[in-house]
């Protein structure tokens, strides 16, 4: 099968197009769409980070709102306990869900397959009752964000003078950029980590896992390093979250629904094991989303009729069929032969 | 000092005794082949050597160091290079890839060096005009060629066959062969599993026969095809 790929240029031209699309909605925008948007990119970050774990390193985690809840529990104790930043709060969100993704590793990769699914969301359920108990953040009934802490937010300021804005939109618009920033930071990051060794030596782990290890690849740490690093995206992410949301509760930080189960829809429908399927699976979440917002929690089945349907006849996802299909490759991942050598 | 050597290696499944009391020694640069009827413990062996299986008891030295403790991939770093008698390709990848990702971890070369190295392989395994197809889609020649080529890759000091030249036409087997005697002949130790015995026999100096796990015979090739306990329990199996 003949594979067209992009000149490099092109969807890198189209890539920051997109993207400068995006950064301008603030600024001609109503705040609701701004708000909508906020919550869509986060959601593409999550599915960015678990394709990476189930789409390209094999492990299928059900567990990911573990690191979700950390992330934003870190940042509301910056904030609540230490006066710090919430930004800086989100940074440290990041780093703590890291951390603690150590010990997780620990236990869950003992196991495989379905088991290992299963230890992630003990993980995360140990994880969502542990800081339950935590009466400083206001124990199982959670609690908010100090008033204003949003308005003094870094970036807060500059934004609100520069258009013109109320502090509560202008912290709207940088957490909103804040978001896009972290979902083209993961997009590069993801892309840049597949072209390189490791994500080479990953790919081959997918493919046939006992050939990898006799060409002296090490499935363990490779997988390990995924899980760790889809853990600091998955936390900064929760902590950017919780600065909009501004209320905790354990039930919320840890929601298996909104943190992985929606996560893994977009991921499917889009395109499992391909840079850009959750890209495509945000954008028709969305669509379905606004469509069916009048129906209730009808929303949630034809979300989910909609889900087993390219399960049985997109097995690949709509990106992944299409490109299938037509050949089409945005953000190729393959290494080419040396062209003046294969000459003979 | 022998470059591999098993010093009373015995394995264990259940009852079964599929390696039992194996010992010997491989020089640097030598061609060893093993021969032997099915089940013989053949590919056990070589699951022992590269560590894909551990020993119940006895030692694999490589330079006189004991690595019967240490995984397969730093084996395969170590030097220990092997190719699976059912071919097993990453299915997605090119061919083209198959041996960069075995270049830069197995054999440990850097992003700069690794695909003149690789494409130097492909030229030499006859695979360089498909280094861009997907390896999931080749001819069983090609597969057989890319097994031995990926091998070839993780750079190593002593390289294990597992039946390599099974199943191939005649003419196929020999282009192979040739193939194989070339990448010896540069001073790579290799061991040789095959039933393909007019193959084998064109490349090693030794053979070791097995049967039932033991090490029945080692010798030099004419003596092992005219020993008559060889041709009976082998050739009597075979044919």
């Amino acid at each position: 099968m003949m594979k067209t790929t992009c000149p490099a240029y092109r969807p890198l031209a189209l890539a920051i197009l997109a993207a400068a699309a995006l950064a301008a909605v603030p600024l001609i925008g109503p705040r609701a769409v701004v708000q909508d948007l906020f919550g869509i990119l986060c959601l593409l970050v999550l599915a960015l980070n678990w394709n990476m774990l189930a789409g390209f390193a094999g492990l299928v985690s059900v567990g990911q709102q573990a690191f979700v809840g950390i992330g934003a529990y870190t940042m509301f104790a910056a904030v609540i306990l230490f006066g710090l930043d919430p930004l800086a709060g989100v940074l440290l969100g990041g780093l703590v869900a890291m951390a603690l993704a150590v010990p997780v590793a620990c236990f869950v990769f003992r196991l495989n397959g379905a088991y290992f699914a299963i230890g992630t969301w003990v993980a995360a359920e140990i994880a969502r009752l542990g800081l339950g108990q935590w009466k400083a953040l206001g124990g199982g009934t959670g609690t908010s964000l100090p008033k204003g802490t949003t308005r003094d937010m870094l970036g807060v300021g500059p934004v609100k003078e520069w258009l013109g804005v109320s502090s509560a939109a202008a912290s709207d618009i940088v957490l909103y950029w804040l978001a896009l920033g972290l979902v083209l930071a993961t997009l590069g990051v993801s892309w840049a980590f597949l072209r390189s060794r490791t994500g080479l030596g990953l790919q081959a782990i997918r493919d046939n896992a006992m050939a990898a290890r006799s060409v002296g690849i090490d499935p363990v740490r490779l997988k390990a390093l995924v899980f760790l690093l889809a853990a600091f995206g998955t936390g900064l992410c929760g902590g950017l979250l919780f600065i909009q949301i501004t209320r905790i509760t354990p039930d919320a930080a840890f929601s298996l629904l909104d943190w992985t189960a929606f996560v893994l829809f977009v991921v499917v429908i889009g395109g499992i094991g391909t840079l850009p399927g959750p890209i495509v699976g945000v954008v028709v979440f969305y669509a379905l989303e606004r469509l069916l917002s009048d129906y209730g929690s009808a929303y949630l089945i034809v979300l989910g009729l909609f889900g087993i349907a390219v399960m049985l006849f997109a097995r690949r996802g709509l990106w992944g069929s299409l490109s299938g299909r037509t050949g089409l490759e945005l953000l190729p991942l393959g290494h080419r032969a040396p062209a003046a050598a294969i000459r003979p | 000092m022998a470059l591999l050597s098993l010093q009373s290696v015995s394995k264990s499944f259940g009852a079964l005794k599929v390696t039992d009391d194996v010992s010997f020694d491989l020089q640097p640069g030598e061609a060893l082949g093993i021969i032997g009827p099915n089940g013989a413990g053949k590919s056990t062996l070589f699951n022992l050597i590269t560590g894909n299986l551990r020993p119940d008891s006895g030692q694999i030295l490589l330079d006189g160091r004991d690595v019967s403790a240490d995984s397969v991939m730093a084996r395969c770093a170590a030097g220990i290079g092997r190719s699976f008698q059912i071919p097993q390709p990453f299915g997605h990848l090119s061919v083209y890839e198959n041996l960069l990702v075995a270049a830069r971890f197995g054999g440990g070369l850097a992003a700069a060096e690794a695909p003149e190295f690789c494409m130097d392989i492909l030229r030499r395994t006859g695979l360089a005009g498909a280094a861009d197809n997907p390896a999931g889609g080749l001819p069983l020649l090609s597969r057989k060629r890319l097994e031995l080529a990926r091998a070839m890759a993780t750079r190593p000091r002593v390289l294990l066959l597992d039946e390599i030249a099974g199943g191939l036409t005649d003419a196929e087997c020999v282009e192979l062969v040739a193939t194989i005697r070339a990448i010896h002949a540069e001073g790579t130790a290799i061991v040789w599993i095959e039933h393909v015995l007019h193959a084998l026999n064109s490349v090693v100096g030794r053979l070791i026969v097995l049967n039932f796990g033991r090490l029945l015979m080692v010798g030099d090739v004419r003596t092992v095809m005219n020993s008559a306990e060889v041709r009976e329990i082998y050739l009597g199996a075979e044919v």
